[in-house]
């Protein structure tokens, strides 16, 4: 099944059901899909086609949601984007995956014009509230309010459906393929295990750009339930009494809102009566506050997840195994495969550390358009027609098959569970004219999860101060990448070739911190 | 009792300190050319979860004044206007309390 097939069902089913509740407003199935109707249809009378990627660079928001199942009824493929995305890098991606338009809000819209400058493919935009000059962008309002004819032949379901781009190693995001097929089946095991029905309340905190939030409203629109969404996890105490005034009962959060939930002194063991799950994912969800969260929900069931962007999702734990084995992350998730491989590429023995590989429908195609770097990572695996994910992780599997993370093969680091690639942090801080030499790594901090500190050499004449580095990354990078610490050095540790070395750095600050 | 100049000039003070810290730690893009009172930090884009951790600890800090959880909501935090508003409260109550 197409994707929108998810929201067109629901509605037609029950139209009257509430999909979606954001900022108070109530949205149900049938008007969900009607107004996904009509700005499917604007953007295809306005020259979007079958295949073309569209963009969706907004926050948390109705028309968000309007957005992406119209991108899906067009036959387009979707791009959603951080909302934090500076102006370069938007560019970047625009032109990467030769967007045809973009779906953003009034207010990023000097950002959002900046990035289009250079990215000459974009030919529709269209904007939230006062969208300006009307030659520059579509309002969403008036794409909403006309009723335009219905896109004709959306595709099926082995075409692309969504682009995610992730962070990578080399300093430049890949795009991530997934097809309507891998997105169903991802979607079909997830709901499985959280065992979703349309009695589910969800509240979702997440951004829409991360596939753990964009998935929420995938799969709420499958079963039908009804999606609280809301823009950030900023704050807390009218989370809770949204929570407790929805009788929520689904809850995904990231360990960086677990630790924030668990600062708070006034939360009262069991406040959510309606509550009946809470998964986590995206980084390690220390153990000590996965016991303290079952002593606060103790009626709730916890699931502590592991995936990639490659495949969505790739574990989870079962709640009743949880309290025996905290620190694992479960089993493959229904319909899918994951095992360790040895040095060899043979499965390995229960204990022995390894690479974790992946295999089942919800595997992605590729990388947009980046075949050296997919045949690094899809490699054939037992069927000639198969590709099996490697996913870079280091893994072991205890003695009943139970898989524990064991650390990452490459530098990526994890902060309040987004993926920062040291190496795009550090292009970044070279651009600034007297860094000289720039190393970047994650510290342990006990909200973020590793916190970002970027250790400096500086022209002396250079005159930079904290204030204008750190200035100067706000303007080139996404939130959670912006370095939280700073220090400036005389010099950097080097590898015997000559080149800045990253792990003599983490090694001598862990050192220090003991 | 503060005289009404009195209470005037600690309130500028106050509010003073508070766009200080605010201006210094959140982004300061070049086009935004300066943050008016009213302006709503999170619909502006410039404050997220961390960034109101970071606030209130500074509030805490520079003010002497404990926040309750229950405090920690937009009315109080949602612009320098507020911010100050509810800070000077505080100190009220906490000076009456003392």
């Amino acid at each position: 099944m197409r994707i929108e097939g998810f929201l067109q069902g629901s509605a037609s089913r029950r139209p009257d059901k509430v999909a979606l509740v954001t900022a108070g407003e109530r949205l149900n199935y049938g008007d969900l899909d009607t107004l996904s109707d009509r700005l499917a249809g604007a953007l295809s009378s306005r020259g979007v086609e079958r295949g073309d990627r569209i963009v969706l660079f907004m926050e948390n928001c109705r028309e968000a949601v309007v957005g992406i199942f119209a991108a899906l009824k067009a036959g387009a493929v979707l791009c959603p984007v951080n909302a934090s995305t500076k102006p370069d890098k938007l560019a970047y991606l625009l032109n990467h995956c030769r967007a045809t338009a973009l779906l953003t809000h009034g207010r990023l819209l000097p950002a959002a014009k900046a990035a289009l400058a250079q990215a000459p493919s974009v030919a529709l935009t269209v904007a939230t509230g006062r969208a300006g000059d009307a030659a520059e962008a579509l309002s969403f309002d008036a794409a909403l309010a006309a009723s335009a004819p219905r896109p004709n032949r959306a595709g099926i379901d082995l075409d692309l459906a969504m682009l995610i781009y992730t962070s990578g190693s080399t300093g430049r995001p890949k795009g991530v393929m997934m097809t309507h097929q891998n997105v169903a089946a991802a979607a079909a095991s997830i709901t499985s295990y959280l065992e979703n029905t349309a009695d589910d309340v969800i509240l979702s905190a997440l951004p829409i750009s991360f596939d753990y939030g964009l998935y929420q409203v995938l799969m709420a629109a499958k079963v039908g339930a009804t999606l609280v969404l809301e823009k950030s996890f900023a704050y807390p105490q009218l989370i809770f009494e949204t929570m407790a005034a929805e009788r929520v009962t689904g809850f995904p959060i990231v360990p960086m809102m677990a630790a924030m939930m668990l600062q708070q002194k006034e939360l009262r063991r069991g406040a959510f009566p309606h509550l009946r799950y809470i998964t986590s994912t995206a980084a390690a969800l220390p153990p000590a506050h996965i016991a303290r969260l079952q002593e606060l929900f103790p009626q709730v069931k916890l699931y502590s997840m592991y995936g990639l962007a490659e495949c969505k999702r790739c574990t989870f734990m079962p709640p009743d195994e949880l309290r025996r084995r905290p620190s694992s992350v479960g089993i493959p998730i229904p319909n899918t495969e994951a095992f360790v491989i040895d040095a060899n590429g043979e499965r390995a023995a229960p204990g022995v550390v390894g690479e974790l590989v992946v295999r089942g429908a919800h595997v992605m195609k590729g990388y947009w358009e980046d075949p050296e770097a997919t045949s690094c990572v899809l490699r054939p695996g037992p069927h000639p027609w198969e590709k099996l994910l490697h996913t870079g992780d280091l893994f072991r599997a205890d003695e009943d098959g139970y898989l524990y993370f064991v650390g990452r093969r490459d530098d990526i680091i994890k902060s309040r569970g987004e993926k920062v690639s040291p190496k795009e942090v550090e292009n970044v801080l070279y651009a600034l004219v007297g860094v000289r030499e720039a190393a970047v790594v994650g510290v342990p901090d006990p909200i973020l999860g590793m916190a970002i500190k970027a250790i400096l050499v500086v022209a002396p004449d250079a005159g930079l101060e904290p204030e204008d580095v750190i200035r100067h990354c706000k303007q080139h990078l996404e939130d959670f990448m912006v370095p939280k610490f700073l220090e400036f050095r005389d010099e950097l540790p080097k590898t015997e070739s000559g080149k800045i070395s990253r792990r003599r750095l983490v090694t001598a600050l862990a050192e220090a911190a003991l | 009792m503060l005289s009404p100049d009195g209470e005037f000039m600690m309130r500028s003070e106050t509010e003073r300190e508070i766009r200080k810290f605010i201006e210094d730690s959140f982004v300061f893009r070049e086009d935004r050319g300066g943050l008016s009172a009213e302006e709503s930090l999170l619909d502006a884009g410039l404050i997220d979860s961390t960034g109101i951790l970071e606030l209130v600890a500074f509030l805490e800090s520079a003010f002497g004044i404990a926040i309750a959880d229950a405090e920690i909501v937009p009315d109080n935090l949602d612009s320098i206007q507020a911010i100050t508003c509810y800070v000077q409260r505080k100190l009220a109550t906490e000076t009456r309390a003392a």
